[in-house]
């Protein structure tokens, strides 16, 4: 089989197939074309200001590493004139985290970014090891997932830095786009597919340069490019893969490669019919309220870059199934404690019945949350007592109180 | 029946990343003598190499990790001579001496 030419310069041997259009492209057009398009996504989306102090939350995965690479190729190619920052968390998990942050340190060196590691001990006073101790190896990456989300933010406003970029890519939107649709969950829906989330409350912004970057490519250019980065599943979640909204994602794009950016597009549209007052997000699409620990979705350990932790679709399947038998219980609480009726014939009726979301600041640690206890803080509580209780059956034992 | 003799195995080299070593003895590079041909006959492809490693090179049980429908489980990038496998034939692709293929996960953490 002849080699096949690059569709860009007609000159060197293809090597990558893009996703989303099948263009073949050789080694230095793809690189160039996919540092293009991030760099797109960033002006027109106008997600930094020249001086601006950038933490980019690396986990020495291929998301965040390719991240750092890519900005620090744009932040100099374009002028950008950031002051980029790598942070870590520490879960103290060991064996695991152990030579992920090695990753990062080298990471440090190669990029040349000063680097701040931040671990659950010194924020929670837990490390993961304890958590699993105590709970066990079941759902403690919702703990995980929890806790990860504060420690960012945490970690950013100890170096007074109030913008943190992440590694998430197409598929972890797609995937977060489809687990909220089929929970209903509008508020949320809208808040994961936007690029930045920013909030009143707190004065740190987040965003996703990746937002539309396919993890197929991220994989594609960490490989071409030779880059150092770590792999391994987070040894706490074995099971991480069965019946997940991940295999489902992987199984559109076998079948359709552009189903992935279809679902994020789809997603953004059914965002924009989210009325504003339910989903706390502006109609320009920025300044959008994020509550804590939810905009990439509840589940997902660090390793996983939030992304959902396996078994969730069949968890759900369960729930859906005896949320039908409980019918003649028209009203049900669901996750956040939301009123929500699953009749669907009122289904335009829906958004008004669903309550304005206060967001307030956390009674205990001060942190932005729709709750007067945030869910760190009720998850530490349960971890504290000694007495190991799931986060569905404490928020929606706590919301039943608060409305009697 | 035919008693011609098999053609000599064809030498190649196979590598696991991104969290697929793991499934493979924890070892990245791999170099194989492949049968030259399948086992009906057929010439030594792609789809025979995938089912020839999930045979006799992968050790741990958890072959759907690997292998789903017979074939490489979707969220698995496969490049033969650092080019995706598309661009080759797929899973048609007919190897030859000193071929490299690639196996990359994309599923493991971000
Ligand atoms: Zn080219
Ligand atoms: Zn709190």
């Amino acid at each position: 089989m002849a080699p096949t030419p690059c569709e860009l310069c007609k000159t060197t041997r293809a090597l990558v197939v893009r996703p989303k259009n099948h263009q073949k492209l050789c080694k230095t057009c793809f690189i160039n074309i996919f540092e293009t398009e991030i760099h797109n996504t960033i002006t027109a989306n106008s997600l930094f200001f020249s001086g601006e102090r950038v933490a980019i939350g690396a986990s020495g995965g291929k998301d965040s590493t390719v991240l750092a690479s890519v900005l620090k190729t744009l932040n100099k190619r374009y002028h950008y004139g950031l002051n980029l920052v790598l942070l870590s968390i520490d879960e103290g998990i060991k064996g695991y985290r152990d030579d992920s942050l090695e990753t990062v340190k080298r990471n440090a060196v190669q990029y040349d970014m000063p680097l701040e590691i931040v671990g659950y001990d010194e924020l929670y006073g837990w490390t993961m090891d304890q958590v699993v101790e105590q709970i066990g190896k079941k759902g403690n990456c919702t703990y995980c997932g929890v806790f990860r989300r504060q420690a960012l933010d945490r970690g950013a406003a100890r170096l007074g830095i109030k913008h943190v970029v992440t590694g998430h890519n197409a598929d972890d939107i797609a995937e977060t786009v489809m687990m909220n649709l089929l929970r209903g969950d509008l508020p949320r829906l809208a808040r994961a597919t936007s690029i930045v989330t920013a909030s009143a409350a707190s004065d740190i912004k987040r965003s996703k340069p990746l937002k539309y970057a396919y993890e197929k490519e991220i994989v594609y250019y960490a490989l071409h490019k030779g880059l150092d980065y770590f792999t391994t599943e987070c040894i706490y979640s074995p099971e991480a893969f069965r019946g997940s909204a991940r295999t489902l994602i992987k199984n559109l794009e076998k079948v359709r490669p552009s189903a992935i950016l279809d679902v994020v597009r789809s997603g953004e549209d059914m965002a924009r019919l989210v009325p504003e007052e339910v989903s706390g997000v502006g109609k320009s699409g920025k300044d959008i309220l994020v509550v804590e620990g939810e905009a990439e979705g509840a589940g997902g350990c660090g390793s996983a870059n939030g992304r959902t932790s396996g078994g969730e679709m069949a968890d759900m399947e369960k729930q859906l199934l005896e949320n039908e038998k409980s019918q003649g219980n028209e009203m049900e609480i669901t996750l956040k404690g939301q009123k929500h009726d699953r009749n669907c014939k009122n289904l335009n009726r829906m958004p008004r019945k669903l309550p304005k979301q206060q967001m307030g600041k956390c009674a205990r640690c001060g942190y932005l949350s729709s709750q007067d206890i945030c869910k760190a803080c009720m998850l530490l509580e349960g971890l504290n007592k000694n007495r190991p209780k799931t986060q569905i059956q404490v928020s929606v034992e706590r919301k039943t109180v608060i409305q009697r | 029946m035919s008693t011609e003799p098999s053609k000599a195995d064809v030498p190649i080299v196979v590598e696991f990343t991104g969290g697929l070593e793991l499934l493979f003895s924890n070892q990245r590079k791999h170099r194989l003598l492949l049968p030259s041909s399948g086992e009906k006959g057929q010439p030594a492809n792609t789809a025979f190499l995938v089912r020839y490693l999930c045979e006799n090179v992968m050790k741990d049980k958890r072959k759907e990790m690997f292998i789903i429908d017979g074939t490489v489980r979707p969220g698995i990038l496969v490049l033969i001579n650092d080019a995706d496998w598309e661009l080759e034939g797929g899973d048609q692709y007919e190897l030859k001496k000193n071929d490299n293929i690639l196996f990359v996960s994309t599923l493991h953490g971000g």
